[in-house]
């Protein structure tokens, strides 16, 4: 699988054989690849007048191109928002509470993502085909895909260390401009415009994998949602700046402390890790039917409730496995 | 019928070829492929609903909807074979005497004190007992010994020490369907309690004065408060509406000393059709998310859940906070009563919520009380006006409140789903007839079997292993949230989506758990066996030389390692437009449990339903049934043995 950005086809419809050629040096012998282009047809097309596009069938014949138009980041933001807003509703009314949840659609860009990230996982373990995917920078929806497509065919991708890497690897080093997109989460008054929840949401679409896989995952939720924390604020110098080059720049290495020095401690990780994990070899599929997704309540309802009696129940799961 | 095919509701490509077998009780579906021969075991008195579709190239389709939410697609290749069918299903599922149903020829091979035995397992004098009547403020009263003041009243209730007879009959005579006010629950602690009865007939300006003595008693019978809630669980509007018909509500100004409260919950029809609209939702392929949820909004099911739960905290805290009497009533106080009154017991003791408990529970407030087991879930053909999912509320209810409180409940959700699955099964004697009155006349106990013996038998399957008596969750009062953001209620998919098994979580943590329990167990019990042999050891001299270890066998590997490995699912279709990606949908991996459910209504292979058929009558010849279990199978919904690899795009 691999990743990139749009190529700059425009609306003259240039050619490049070196990246070409780049691409075709993936394929397997005598089997074709697949293109995921992270923006519907219509949208793609569009880029092209502004120098942008998608790769033509003509220069890649070996590839087939498959559209799974995933909503822009701006888009995600006012999602977040709407759905924060709901959560903080305190109105006795379920009609109001579903139809504001409904209108959020979160949970239908949860779907969206897991399902593109499904398709290219299948690509690559059922045909055996190669996989590139982009959208137009290759900074979002691009990374949220080859994550997630990652902890489905990967076992090492589900345990705490494999994780970190994948979270180094396809976010951090990938470039996934942290300091645009988790300046101000869901209470920011001025509108930010690069703004966006995206490596919230990939958090999410995992949950929903461990959800339904709860005995595949070395780590469990509150791992999870540490790690939302620090992606927006943090006193690790891990999340900080938009990528490698900016981060070697801010000389962050020698004046910050990374954030993994400090949850692979052995005190810290026990915090972290799931009790009923059995490490398996296995291929994951998640199903993304609705009634197979549900809101993420230990972030988004993290402070409606009181969180003792799950907390209670964790304790005792753990009890039970120690006593074992 | 040969060559009939049953249809994958998920993955509509999916389909399996088999025969389809008719029998007195039950519609049997026999796969023809070599190895497995799976069967699906549909009861009749299961059959909600059959349809007969447009004849297509393929044959004549006929879709069965299950009141246990099972939807069963079929196609005959023949026309006329499926009239013939769809004729006969119609027929079977619609009995017309109770001596039809699946209970009066299902033989466990009990004897008959293993019968009365059964029958005995719930207690409802002892439940009092425990709740601690007959005391200074109640009585056992039996006025009602031959149903002489009401037929849908047990023989036996309890009342207040000061009501006497003449009250609770003049109070029987002014309530609908003479149902007078009864104890429900008392709480020893304050003595509060919670009294449930029908409306009165007070249309606009009647009164009673037995009546109105009879709130009163129970007002006295607990002396650290002054005053009762009288509850009225309808909306306003429909309980005004019913002052025009000469019944109504209490008037506080000729009631002294009551606080009246209406509680809007709905009526049976609204439930219905409630359902009915969530359960189209259910079947819709491939919907989107706002597809979904806009239709989970629409048919207001869990609108509806919320406003009984929330009758059930308004009671409960009066109850347990504010030392307050409710008295609780609806129309005919059979349905939402019913409801709400389980409910708040349930907040309250945490007796209900162990396994016992909540069977006593569904006895005394359900199956006592004469909620209309027969004319709500159909045991017999009757009016389709009557059939609501009343109790199933309750049950969803309970649920809920499973996934708020995960420590404060004995037992998990599979009992909850089966113990619905047999309120319409017909399977056992405990759900059928409208009254303790007309069981009694049937002789239900006579001539059937307690479902709670099977269940109680079968419990280890049942238990929550999250669940400690002394937890802390698990002590007083349950104080769930109200405001939908603060208790999530969830779409119960493991009930309405219960047999589409690629919906559910693949792996489960409450099976894990257990295993690892069961090994602890085992594990303690070979250390006090080690023990013991290392102490004899010591005590005998030390001349033996040679000191055999022997390994104890560990027969059971119960780490779930192998169920995991078998969860190799298949991709569900991930792009119903990409004709390039043939995937299987995942159900098709455990489809073999779903058969597994249906032929041995959800238990193992211990089921004496479907070891030895030979007392049915089966009108088949060719049917070879051997349990399809093949035993030892952890009764785990999700552990789908792993099905072929899919096939997919060649080259």
């Amino acid at each position: 699988m691999m990743r990139s950005s749009q190529p700059l086809t425009g609306t003259n419809g240039r050619r490049c054989k070196e990246d070409e050629k780049l691409i075709n040096a993936s394929l397997r012998p005598g089997k074709r690849g697949y293109i995921i282009d992270t923006r519907s047809l219509n949208v793609a097309q569009q880029a092209r007048a502004k120098g942008g596009g998608f790769e033509q069938e003509v220069h890649y014949p070996q590839w087939r191109r498959i559209h799974k138009g995933i909503e822009r980041f701006n888009i995600l933001q006012e999602s977040l928002i709407k759905l924060v807003e709901a959560c903080n509703d305190q109105s006795h009314n379920m009609d109001r509470w579903l139809s504001k949840l409904e209108a959020s659609n979160w949970l239908t860009h949860v779907k969206e993502i897991l399902t593109t990230a499904c398709l290219a996982a299948q690509c690559i373990d059922r045909e055996g085909a190669s996989v590139l995917v982009h959208g137009t920078e290759g900074t979002d929806s691009t990374l949220q895909v080859t994550s997630l497509a990652q902890i489905i065919l990967d076992p090492r991708c589900r345990t705490i260390r494999g994780f970190e890497s994948l979270v180094v690897r396809e976010w951090l080093q990938a470039g996934h401009p942290f300091q645009q997109r988790c300046a101000q989460s869901a209470y920011s008054n001025s509108k930010q415009k690069w703004e966006a929840p995206v490596f919230l949401l990939f958090l999410d679409c995992v949950w929903q994998i461990l959800r339904q896989f709860p005995c595949s995952f070395e780590f469990n939720e509150q791992f999870l949602i540490m790690l939302f924390e620090h992606a927006y604020a943090s006193q690790f110098g891990t999340f900080l700046g938009n990528n490698e080059s900016e981060r070697a720049k801010l000389k962050l290495p020698q004046k910050t402390m990374s954030l993994w020095s400090w949850v692979n401690r052995n005190e810290e990780l026990s915090k972290f890790q799931n009790p009923i994990y059995e490490a398996n070899s296995l291929v994951i599929w998640p199903a993304v039917a609705p009634q197979s997704l549900q809101l993420w309540a230990g972030v988004f309802l993290r402070w409606n409730r009181p969180s003792q009696y799950l907390e209670e129940a964790q304790e005792e799961m753990v009890k039970i496995i120690k006593y074992n | 019928v040969e060559n009939v095919r049953l249809l994958d509701r998920l993955s509509s490509r999916k389909a399996v070829l088999g025969t389809l077998y008719l029998t007195a009780t039950h519609v049997i579906f026999v796969e023809n492929g070599s190895e497995t021969r799976k069967e699906t075991w549909v009861l009749h008195s299961q059959i909600s609903s059959i349809e007969k579709q447009a004849t297509t190239a393929t044959g004549c389709p006929l879709l069965i909807r299950c009141k246990n939410f099972q939807v069963i697609q079929l196609v005959i290749p023949q026309e006329r074979d499926c009239h013939d069918i769809y004729i006969s299903l119609i027929r079977l599922a619609r009995p017309v005497k109770y001596e039809e149903l699946y209970c009066f020829s299902f033989n466990p091979k009990l004897d008959k004190e293993e019968r009365e035995q059964g029958w005995k397992l719930v207690d409802l004098n002892e439940e009092y007992n425990r709740m601690g009547v007959p005391n200074n403020y109640w009585q056992i009263c039996d006025v009602n010994r031959d149903y002489g003041v009401c037929d849908s009243y047990p023989t036996e209730v309890y009342v207040p020490k000061s009501a006497t007879a003449h009250i609770i009959v003049g109070s029987s005579k002014f309530r609908s369907r003479r149902r007078f006010p009864a104890l429900s629950y008392y709480c020893k602690d304050n003595n509060a309690s919670i009294c449930r009865s029908s409306q009165p007939l007070s249309g606009f300006s009647a009164r009673c004065l037995e009546d109105e003595q009879m709130l009163q008693a129970i007002r006295k019978a607990n002396p650290g408060s002054d005053f009762i809630y009288v509850v009225d669980t309808r909306p306003k509007l429909n309980a005004m509406a019913n002052r025009a018909a000469g019944k109504g509500y209490e008037n506080e100004d000729n009631y002294s000393n009551i606080k009246f409260q209406f509680i809007g919950i709905e009526n049976i029809h609204v439930m219905r059709n409630s359902l009915q609209k969530m359960l189209e939702v259910c079947e819709l392929k491939s919907p989107s998310m706002s597809d979904f949820l806009w239709g989970l909004e629409n048919s207001g099911w869990l609108k509806h859940i919320k406003a009984i739960m929330d009758a059930g905290i308004f009671i409960a805290k009066a109850v347990a906070e504010e030392g307050v009497s409710v008295l609780v009533h609806c129309s005919d106080g059979w349905d939402r009563t019913a409801q709400v009154c389980s409910v708040a017991s349930l907040l309250l003791d945490p007796y209900y919520r162990t396994m016992k408990g909540f069977m006593v529970l569904i006895e005394k407030d359900w199956v006592s009380f004469g909620h209309k087991f027969n004319h709500r879930y159909g045991n017999l053909d009757g009016d389709p006006k009557e059939i609501s999912p009343v109790i199933d509320q309750f049950i969803e209810c309970v649920w809920q409140l499973m996934e708020q409180f995960p420590c404060a409940f004995e037992f998990n959700e599979r009992f909850l789903i089966h113990i619905q699955h047999h309120i319409y099964s017909c399977q056992f004697g405990n759900f059928l007839c409208n009254s303790q009155k007309e069981r009694r006349e049937l002789k239900i106990q006579e001539r059937t079997y307690s479902l709670w013996a099977h269940l109680w038998k079968n419990r280890a399957d049942y238990l929550n292993p999250l669940y400690r008596s002394d937890h802390s969750q698990n002590q007083g009062t349950l104080h769930p949230q109200i405001a939908p953001c603060n208790f999530l209620y969830k779409f119960w998919s493991g009930m309405y989506n219960r047999f589409e098994k690629g919906l559910h979580p693949r792996q489960s943590v409450t099976d894990y758990l257990m295993a690892v329990k069961e090994e602890t167990q085992q594990l303690e019990e070979e250390l006090e066996v080690l023990g013991e042999r290392l102490a004899n050891l010591q005590k005998s001299q030390l001349g033996d030389s040679k000191v055999k270890s022997k390994q104890q066998d560990r027969s059971k590997q119960l780490r779930l390692s192998t169920s995991n490995n078998s969860l190799a699912n298949t991709p569900q279709e991930y792009s119903n437009d990409l004709k390039s990606f043939p995937s299987r949908s995942p159900s098709q991996g455990d489809e073999e449990d779903s058969a597994l459910i249906l032929t041995q209504d959800n238990l193992k292979s211990s089921d004496p339903d479907l070891s030895a058929n030979s007392d049915q009558e089966s009108g088949v010849e060719d049917l070879s049934c051997r349990s399809p279990s093949g035993g030892g199978c952890l009764p785990s919904e999700d552990s789908g043995k792993d099905s072929d690899e899919a096939v997919f795009l060649a080259g």
